[in-house]
Formats: C-alpha cells, sequence, structure tokens
C-alpha cells in the first residue's frame, strides 16, 4: 500500500518534470500556459514517435531528466550488449539498470505485468517474435516508431509499432578445431564417429530459443520443412543413439573446460565464444551447408514504462548507425545492416568476422512455430 | 496416538513440574500472557509459511482451473494427465522412487554402522559431512558430476585409461540412470542424518534380551531391529522421496528436457524462452505435484506416529 502512495508520488513528479521541460522546449513559444497544455496533448508515455513530440531535443532533455532506464534481460556478452547500454548511459548521462540479466522472454513480460506502477518495472523488453506477439495481444507494448521506421522491411515489425525486430543470427555449429581432423560442415556430419560424445545443444528446446531453432534446423536438413519439424527431433535422435550427443549446455564454460567440443547455436553466441576463448580453445564458427535457419529478436517499449522518454530514447539509440553497428560488433545481425552497408557506415571489420552465408536465409512463420513448438514439446523428452 | 498419550501425563512438563504457588494462581493473566508470548514467538514463522507456502499455494491450486483470461476451465487439468506430462509423471515417480529407495538402504547401513562404532570423532566427522552433502544441490552439483563423471569428466577419464569407460558400456550421467546416481549423492547423507537417532534408539539390552531367550543374530534382527526400525525406515524415505520428486535445477542441467520430469515440464511451461502464455498448464502440474508431495505426507505422519512408540 505504502508503495502506491510513493509511486504516485514519484509519478507526479515525472509528470511535473516533463511539465517543466515542455514548457522550457525551445519550439514552444507560447506562454507556460499554453505550454502545459500542449504537454497534456504531448505525453512520452503515449508518444508514437520522437517527430510527435518536439523531436530528438526535446526527448533527449525529457530522458534526461527522467534519469535513469531500466532494462531486464539483457547479458552483457549477448550481442554486445554490455557495451551498447555503457555507451548510452555516458553518451546521454542517464544511468541504467538491468533486472535478471540470464531471464526469459516469458520473465519479461511477467515484469511488466507484475511491477506495473512501481519504478523498478522495465522500461523496454528484448524477446523472442512469439512473445512479442503475446505481449502486443495483451497490450503490454506502447507502440513507437523509430526514426528509421520506414527502412525496417514490412514483414519484420508490427504495423502498429507495438515491437520490431533488432538483430539476428543463423544458427551455426561451432567446434573445437584443435579435436577433429575433419572438422564439420553439416548437420549430418555430425552423426560421424568423430564426434563421439562431443555435440551439445544451448539448453533445453523447450525452454531455450537457441536449442528450440537448432531442432528445427536439423529438421530441414534431414528432410523436414517448415511444417514438419519432426525429422529434426529424429536427428537429435540418431545424434544420441550415436553417442555423440551429450545434454551438457553448449557455453563459454563448457566449451572452455572442454565439456563441449560441438556446440549448435547461434551464429553470434559461437562467435561470441570463439572471442571469450581466444588462446584457450580455437573455436571456429560455420554455418551448416544443409540448414539455413535465421531468426530475429524483438524490441518493445512497455506500456507501463516508468520512464517513457529514455524507453524511447533507448530506441532511437539502437537504431541509429551507433546501436546498429554495435550489435554488428557483438556478432549479431542487426536488422537495418543491409542499410548500413549500402550508406557505407557499417564497421568493415566487424562485418568481416560475421560467419560466412551461402544461400539465402528462410523463416517459419509465427503459425508454423508454435505447430513446431508444440510436437518438439511432446517428443524431445524421448530423445534421450 | 492412544500410546503416546500416556506417556506425556507420566512426564510432567518442567512448568508444570516448577510451577510454584496453587493451581488456582496460574489460570489468571499470567498464564494468558505466557500463551501470548509463545504465540508472538512464532508469529515470524507463521507469517513466513502464509507469504511463502500457504499464498502460492492458493494461487497455483485456484489458477490450475482457470484458463489465460481467468475464467474456469478443466482444460488445464486434463492436458497435465495426457501426453508428455502423463509420462512425465511416471518418470518423475518411477526416477525419486528408485533414488529413494537405493538411498534408503544405503543410508540405514551406514547409519547402524555408525552407531555401533565407538569412535566420537568418525561419528561427529560423519554426521557433520552427511549435513553438508545432503544440502549440496542444484547447478554446482550438476556441474561437479559434469566434471568428474561426464562424457569428459576426469573419473570418467581415468576409468578408460584403464581400460573401463563407462560411457562403452550403456552409462551416461545425462540419462535416468545418471540422474539416480546424482540424486543419491544428496539422499544418502540425507538418509544418515534422519536414521541415525532411530539407530541409536534401539536398546543393546533388546537384542541381549532376545539371544538370552535363544534368538539367533538373525532372528534377533528379525524379530526385534527390523520391526522397530521398519517405521523410521518407511518414514524417512518419504521425506527422501519427496526432496528426490522436486529436484529441478540439477536435472535440467545434465538433461536438458530429455528425460521428462514434472519439475522440468513446469520450468518450460512458465519461464521458457520457447511456450508462451502457458503458466495455467505449468500451475495444473504444480497441483499435480502438490497431491503427490501432500499423499507422502500423510503416509509419512502416519507412520512417523508408529515409529514414534520407541522413541522417548
Amino acid at each position: 500500500m505504502r508503495k502506491t502512495t510513493a509511486v504516485r508520488w514519484s509519478a507526479g513528479l515525472a509528470g511535473s518534470a516533463m511539465a517543466l521541460v515542455a514548457a522550457l522546449a525551445p519550439a514552444s513559444g507560447a506562454s507556460a500556459r499554453e505550454g502545459a497544455v500542449k504537454d497534456a496533448s504531448c505525453n512520452w508515455a503515449t508518444a508514437t514517435s520522437v517527430a510527435a513530440c518536439g523531436g530528438m531535443s526535446a526527448l533527449i532533455a525529457a530522458a534526461q531528466k527522467e534519469g535513469v532506464l531500466n532494462t531486464i534481460t539483457l547479458p552483457p556478452t549477448w550481442a554486445n550488449y554490455g557495451t551498447l547500454l555503457k555507451e548510452f548511459s555516458s553518451k546521454y548521462h542517464i544511468k541504467y539498470t538491468d533486472a535478471i540479466p540470464d531471464g526469459s522472454s516469458q520473465q519479461e513480460l511477467d515484469a511488466i505485468v507484475h511491477e506495473k506502477g512501481t519504478s523498478k518495472a522495465p522500461d523496454v523488453v528484448d524477446v523472442g517474435t512469439a512473445f512479442a506477439i503475446d505481449g502486443a495481444s495483451e497490450h503490454l507494448f506502447a507502440p513507437y516508431k523509430v526514426q528509421e521506421w520506414n527502412q525496417i522491411p514490412a514483414n519484420e515489425k508490427d504495423a502498429n509499432g507495438d515491437w520490431y525486430y533488432d538483430y539476428g543470427g543463423y544458427v551455426s555449429i561451432g567446434y573445437d578445431a584443435s579435436a577433429f581432423t575433419s572438422p564439420p560442415t553439416s548437420f549430418k556430419s555430425l552423426l560421424g564417429s568423430q564426434f563421439k560424445g562431443a555435440v551439445g545443444l544451448d539448453g533445453d528446446p523447450t525452454q531455450a530459443n537457441a536449442a528450440f531453432s537448432a531442432v528445427f534446423a536439423a529438421s530441414l536438413a534431414n528432410g523436414g520443412s517448415f511444417n514438419n519439424v519432426v525429422p529434426g527431433i529424429q536427428f537429435f535422435k540418431q545424434l544420441a543413439s550415436a553417442g555423440n550427443f551429450v545434454t551438457a549446455q553448449s557455453d563459454a564454460a563448457t566449451i572452455g573446460s572442454g565439456q563441449i567440443k560441438v556446440g549448435i547455436d547461434w551464429d553470434y553466441l559461437n562467435a561470441a565464444y570463439a572471442a571469450q576463448l581466444q588462446g584457450k580453445v580455437d573455436w571456429k564458427v560455420i554455418i551448416p551447408s544443409d540448414a539455413h535457419y535465421a531468426s530475429y529478436y524483438v524490441q518493445a517499449v512497455s506500456k507501463y514504462a516508468p520512464d517513457p522518454a529514455a524507453a524511447r530514447l533507448w530506441e532511437e539509440f539502437l537504431y541509429s548507425n551507433e546501436g546498429q553497428n554495435g550489435w554488428l560488433e557483438g556478432f549479431a545481425r542487426p536488422v537495418l545492416l543491409n542499410n548500413l552497408i549500402k550508406d557505407h557506415a557499417v564497421n568493415e571489420s566487424a562485418l568481416a568476422k560475421l560467419p560466412v552465408v551461402s544461400g539465402a536465409a528462410a523463416f517459419p512463420s509465427q503459425a508454423q512455430q508454435s505447430a513446431a513448438k508444440a510436437i518438439v514439446v511432446q517428443q524431445w523428452p524421448s530423445v534421450g | 496416538m492412544g500410546l503416546t498419550a500416556p506417556a506425556r501425563q507420566v512426564r510432567p512438563s518442567p512448568e508444570e513440574a516448577t510451577a510454584p504457588g496453587p493451581p488456582a494462581a496460574r489460570g489468571g493473566l499470567r498464564h494468558r500472557l505466557n500463551r501470548l508470548r509463545r504465540l508472538i514467538g512464532i508469529g515470524p514463522f507463521l507469517a513466513y509459511l502464509t507469504l511463502f507456502l500457504i499464498v502460492p499455494s492458493i494461487s497455483v491450486v485456484s489458477s490450475a482451473f482457470e484458463d489465460e483470461k481467468g475464467n474456469f476451465t478443466w482444460s488445464n487439468i486434463t492436458a497435465s494427465l495426457h501426453g508428455v506430462y502423463l509420462t512425465s509423471y511416471k518418470t518423475s515417480l518411477e526416477i525419486s522412487a528408485v533414488s529413494a529407495l537405493v538411498s534408503a538402504v544405503a543410508g540405514t547401513l551406514v547409519a547402524i554402522a555408525l552407531a555401533s562404532s565407538t569412535s566420537r570423532t568418525l561419528n561427529r566427522l560423519v554426521t557433520t559431512g552427511s549435513g553438508v552433502f545432503a544440502n549440496t544441490g542444484g547447478l554446482p552439483l550438476a556441474f561437479a558430476f559434469i566434471a568428474t563423471l561426464g562424457n569428459f569428466g576426469i573419473v570418467t577419464k581415468i576409468l578408460s585409461a584403464i581400460g573401463w569407460d563407462p560411457y562403452n558400456h550403456g552409462f551416461t550421467l545425462y540419462s535416468a540412470t545418471g540422474l539416480v546416481v546424482v540424486y543419491c549423492y544428496f539422499l544418502v547423507p540425507l538418509m544418515v542424518l534422519v536414521m541415525l537417532p532411530a539407530v541409536q534408539n534401539l536398546r543393546s539390552e533388546w537384542f541381549e534380551a532376545a539371544s538370552i531367550l535363544g534368538a539367533s543374530r538373525r532372528e534377533c534382527w528379525h524379530r526385534v531391529g527390523i520391526p522397530l526400525l521398519g517405521p523410521a525406515f518407511f518414514a524417512a524415505l518419504m521425506v527422501l522421496f519427496t526432496d528426490a520428486f522436486a529436484a529441478y535445477a540439477t536435472a535440467e542441467t545434465l538433461t536438458q528436457g530429455t528425460v521428462p520430469l514434472v519439475p522440468i515440464q513446469i520450468g518450460s511451461l512458465i519461464e521458457g524462452n520457447v511456450l508462451s502464455n502457458q503458466q495455467n498448464l505449468g500451475d495444473a502440474l504444480g497441483l499435480g505435484m502438490i497431491v503427490v508431495v501432500a499423499i507422502a505426507a500423510v503416509l509419512y505422519a502416519t507412520v512417523q506416529r508408529r515409529a514414534a512408540r520407541w522413541q522417548h
């Protein structure tokens, strides 16, 4: 109960701070009284674009008044988020707190609901597409279109602005180059006897999106399709009965200690492990020749963001060339990568470090994903 | 019940024995204050129970019967008893039962050996060690086992160096068998801790009396030891069973969902990155777990009452 009063008080404070900002904004030549009226129609919590509310300088000023950005579930080593947050913070003098760095998409949505009205509630989320669609249907997001909105392809964003792709990558195979005479090239090649006890996934496919995507990709490599994930499950059964599949999770710790010698994971994670373990493990990354499976994560602003201006400024930052290159430096493929390349704004050396992909990427639709998930949940436990 | 009640009458509580003055003086204010003070003492515990056991349980049970919109439905319960979820109950019950039974037998043998040894240092060492090991679990335990008995673990390497690679003989840590081995790691010490008092309560006089009356050593155990230890053993078995039944982090880390267990399914349903909006089904599985644990608790209480007869 006491919490609610405190929150109301701070919301009131934020409100008056915004009124003050609006009154002082250089664009408003009118009297302070009129400025206050203008503020009522121009609330950052409902602003759907930066232009609708006085442009970047007004947004920056409002965000700096808030002074804080609450993010959630952004591991510092994941897609370069640690650096991105630090750069944002020092550029705009806004502090940030990242709640539960190793949490899941579901926990992010839960936090929006459960922490609604508190100053700790998340301002922005980075979730899997399925969760973005869920969150939008539960009206948890505030629609917002960054300045680069029109450059994001139509099928990579919600038309209303509730969510938008941010960065993504391909399912890849990472391997310890010193452990094998002939390196893996495809999913099928992993069945060879030299990979006994060596192949791991990044988690449980019924819980971790990276692992689920690996099963889907394995299906493509083994005669399956986006409408048929079963060959992917059968592939892992084969891999398990050959003694090649280990259920230890592939991550920097298990790769570093030699428990995992082949890890199927997003290319940006495998590439990050390679950089992290340089000098310890000769970790190489390839995109399997028999499956090009890509997937993106999604940005969204919380409808109940306690710092609505900072939330929007963060999105503007992420979709600027600086933010897009930031993800690229974390080995992820930013959604505006093609534009960056076209505009000669791309960080060439970071681009050169991405694993080579020959041929086009393919995405399953949401309906295909849901159907595949239902099957993986039922059948994955038969793999062991 | 019938047997413990008279015992309490025979032995007056210290409070009654030392209370000064005529009984009439005690019934009044002071007595009530005392009672209040005792309630205050237990207050924080009751608050803790309410916040962390009763409130969550009620919310699990109620949401198990709700759909996404909060309307009443049986569909979660039905779904939780079909397909992979039914299999998960079977596997969970099997793994918990097997590891509880193996650990119970091993732990009892250790407790008997310990009770008959006269070395107090050994006694203290084993009980302290058991206290530590019984509370080792979760991720650290899983990683410890991966580093020792994993596919490239130290013990595995040593064994394969002397010509017997367990992974060539059907063993893998990342399987149901592997889980039983890992569970035994913390269940055996737990059994030792739970059984030791019961074993120490076995008076050697009873065995001597039996053998004077002509019982062989085997008959002594058959007629005296086992009937006396039986209820305590069974009660402890229930404790181990529920402990294994609820284990989550260790199993998830080791098997990545390839061995279907109820807690892992709940984890996938309520906090994963793959399935969205399935919390109610997760709560239905949670309700099922509450039912299983409640049955084990009732059995425990029933048996414990029998066991208590001889423990004073």
